[in-house]
């Protein structure tokens, strides 16, 4: 592995009410500065494996480490960026971006002041005064990520982030995010349950298996993104290759 | 278009009032006054002072009973929202409270509390507050989950989930309570002066109908209808002013 784990999780497990296993005996080191994706059909608890190391659920079984640290409980070096969005729908652009810094008592102008530059590095300038049911899907997705950003985590865990929005967003969007995070080094762990999505964005791609979630196949594609454009990195041979790869394991799961 | 918004509802009272107006000629009965004497009544009533007098005796103990409201029932079904403890012993009160006809339980307050001010507050009260309650708390409840979750994930403490996150969000629920606690304290204080203390508007009506001057009778019935539809259609746009459907929580 090129770079040290930063998230470690040890022999995690996760049941409801002593009877639903969502997951079991789950172990992964997660490289520093990486882009991981957890990927897996629908019910193989990847939002709960997410979850987990972002301290929001605890696990039944094993633990999670982050830097060092055993997690038992959300920390400053993780930001989570939502499937739903979720945004107070009664506060601004603005306001909602420099929400993580409001929560941790920044001071108006400070916080402020940082919101709008990530603001504008995820392509919302403009947009601060707005509210959320103002803006598209896309749009809202984007604010998400910059209240992310703006509480400047090590490690950024992203549920399922373009789930709700069209393709054409995604595409633009996943392209935007890869430029972001090369710019501002974050150690990135993304739930998505699109192959390809998973093959264009990570270092490492994390299959699991449904119910109840166990690792499946761990995959490290080796796409050249030095100096290629998104268009000839979906063309790719190695990318090509990785999706089909994804593919033959996971139809396995698909009943 | 802003002269479209007069003109119908305009159209929609002048039908109305001249329904009235035709029915009470016919006669349908010796008790049914037209509109037009009705309406002489209420100026009538209005420029002797015995209107405005029976109101100051009516709408004291109303106000006083729906800011009491206000402060506890709100409170309390914070408490109720928040708390599991407090849920749990006080939910299934206010639940039979909501359901129950709590109109039969007037005459009992005037056993305990006479025939005063207390006993017309208690009677607001007894009526407005399982639906202040009651609102208040499933807005606590009702809170987005996302969004509680968000709210842990950036560090916030449990009382910034309550005052940024819980609190915002129900804000539209506890003030529809609000106002229909306010719909239902009009119904207590009548019955209370019906019933209980005759005062007020409540007296105003039992008397000129005892004495057989319906239009007095009429008028004073018109007026707190008037009065109430007024108040609530008041507070429902306050509602909307402060919190638009788009931007609120609920």
């Amino acid at each position: 592995m090129p770079a040290e784990a930063i998230v470690e999780v040890r022999g995690a497990g996760k049941s409801y009410d002593g009877t639903v296993e969502a997951l079991r005996d789950v172990s992964l080191a997660l490289p520093q500065g990486g882009l991981s994706t957890l990927l897996g059909p629908s019910g193989c608890g990847k939002t709960t494996l997410l979850k987990i190391i972002a301290g929001l659920i605890p696990p039944s079984a094993g633990e999670v480490w982050v830097k060092g640290k055993k997690v038992d409980g959300p920390g400053p070096e993780r930001a989570f960026v939502f499937q739903d969005f979720a945004l107070l729908p009664w506060a601004t652009v603005l306001r909602n971006v420099a929400f993580g810094l409001e929560l941790r008592g920044v001071t108006p102008e400070q916080r402020h002041d940082i919101a709008r530059g990530y603001i504008e590095k995820v392509g919302l300038k403009g947009f601060e005064t707005s509210y959320p049911h103002q803006l598209s899907g896309g749009m809202r997705q984007r604010v998400g990520l910059a209240r992310a950003l703006a509480v400047d985590a090590d490690i950024i865990l992203m549920d399922e982030p373009f789930s709700s929005v069209d393709e054409q967003t995604r595409r633009k969007f996943q392209e935007e995010l890869l430029d972001l995070l090369k710019i501002e080094r974050k150690t990135v762990i993304f739930v998505t349950h699109s192959i390809e999505e998973a093959a264009y964005l990570s270092d490492q791609i994390v299959l699991l298996s449904p119910r109840p979630g166990t690792v499946s196949r761990i995959i490290h594609p080796a796409i050249e993104r030095g100096g290629k454009n998104p268009d000839e990195i979906r063309r790719d041979k190695n990318y090509l290759d990785v999706v089909d790869e994804i593919w033959q394991i996971l139809k396995r799961y698909v009943v | 278009m802003a002269q479209q918004r007069f003109v119908w509802p305009l159209i929609s009272f002048v039908f109305v009032f001249g329904l009235w107006e035709l029915a009470g000629r016919w006669p349908i009965s010796l008790a049914f006054p037209p509109f037009s004497k009705t309406a002489l009544a209420l100026l009538r009533m209005t420029v002797d002072g015995s209107l405005p007098k029976a109101y100051l005796s009516t709408l004291q103990p109303l106000v006083i009973g729906i800011v009491l409201c206000g402060i506890a029932g709100i409170g309390f079904g914070i408490g109720m929202g928040l708390s599991r403890t407090i849920e749990w012993f006080s939910l299934p009160i206010f639940i039979i409270l909501q359901a129950a006809p709590m109109a039969a339980i007037i005459p009992l307050i005037t056993y305990i509390y006479g025939i005063g001010l207390t006993a017309k507050v208690l009677a607001v009260v007894v009526l407005a507050a399982p639906v202040v309650v009651m609102n208040s708390y499933k807005g606590i409840r009702n809170t987005n989950a996302s969004l509680v979750q968000m709210c842990r994930a950036f560090l916030g403490t449990r009382r910034q989930e309550v005052v940024k996150i819980i609190l915002p969000h129900a804000g539209a629920l506890i003030f529809a309570g609000l106002r229909l606690g306010l719909a239902m304290g009009f119904i207590g204080i009548v019955i209370a002066e019906l019933m209980i203390t005759p005062t007020g508007i409540g007296d105003l009506i039992s008397y000129h109908s005892s004495v057989a001057d319906y239009p007095e009778m009429f008028a004073a019935i018109f007026s707190i209808i008037a009065l109430a539809a007024l108040a609530i259609h008041g507070l429902e746009r306050l509602e909307r002013k402060l919190f638009p459907p788009e931007i609120r929580g609920a």
